[in-house]
């Protein structure tokens, strides 16, 4: 692809992470507003401390969800956690899921808990991998 | 065609060109979060707009930064952090007579909560993230005082 087609490319797929309810624009824009030549990949490592931030809040529910009794009130705090972290880059999805999976623990309903876990991890997935596709191709047509 | 920044950059230029800190006097603002991504979000924010942004992981950090003589104009710290919350760093921040400004910034919703962290010794409290449209007021009233 050649520059033009590159750069078409990206607002494309920034486009479709915003039109699909994957990032809440304003937020992403928000954040792009501050990067600047001293701090030329501030966006990027956003979303790298988001990733850790998620890698270890998922592996906190897993082990707080393998545990019986199930600690729903720890359950919450977690899931509190999550729903912080997205706002933070606009991640509507995965947050929604949170104030889904925050639902079923507030009723004490520890397989609506484990589903809705599964649709957090599905979301967080699809995320990630879309976001990575999106900077990849910024960094290609910047190249170019 | 900026890539990655539909519209950003008009508004930035805007930005920082009215930016009122930037005309004046440095102002200090210290940043308390136990969360690496929110101190990274909120110090550029504010660096944005010409703050001098230091940061603290605790509320206990924070406390022993006044401890140690430092002095910031102002002050945005978490409710909900290990070691010391901002609800003790608070209390223990305005016992040590400290001036400056303090802003709660929480994801807590529940008026129960932010009540009690107001009643700390807050200025004000928000709700996080962050945002230009939050700070800039902070700014204007800093600059008139």
């Amino acid at each position: 692809m050649n520059s033009n087609q590159l750069q078409h490319q990206v607002l494309y797929m920034r486009r479709s992470l915003f039109d699909q309810g994957y990032l809440d624009s304003e937020q992403l824009i928000q954040l792009e507003d501050l990067q600047d030549d001293a701090n030329p990949n501030f966006v990027e490592e956003v979303v790298s401390l988001f990733y850790s931030d998620s890698a270890r809040l998922i592996q906190n529910i897993e082990q707080t969800l393998s545990n019986r009794p199930v600690d729903f009130s720890r359950l919450d705090d977690i899931l509190h956690q999550f729903k912080g972290s997205c706002s933070s880059i606009g991640a509507k999805k995965v947050k929604d899921a949170c104030s889904q999976f925050r639902e079923y623990c507030n009723a004490g309903n520890a397989e609506g808990c484990s589903s809705s876990f599964q649709l957090i991890k599905q979301e967080y997935e699809t995320l990630r991998r879309r976001l990575e596709s999106y900077f990849q191709m910024v960094k290609q047509a910047k190249a170019a | 065609m900026m890539i990655g920044a539909e519209g950003a950059s008009s508004s930035k230029k805007a930005r920082i060109s009215e930016n009122p800190v930037s005309k004046n006097r440095p102002y200090f603002a210290l940043v308390v979060d136990d969360d690496p991504m929110i101190r990274r979000i909120h110090s550029m924010i504010l660096k944005s707009v010409g703050f001098k942004v230091e940061v603290a992981e605790n509320g206990k950090e924070a406390v022993d930064l006044f401890r140690t003589g430092a002095k910031f104009h102002i002050v945005f710290i978490d409710m909900e952090m290990p070691v010391m919350d901002g609800i003790e760093a608070t209390k223990a921040m305005r016992a040590m007579k400290v001036e400056s400004k303090i802003v709660g910034v929480t994801s807590r919703n529940s008026e129960t909560e932010r009540e009690v962290f107001m009643q700390a010794g807050l200025d004000l409290c928000y709700t996080k993230p962050l945002t230009m449209a939050k700070i800039v007021p902070l700014l204007e009233e800093l600059q008139k005082n």
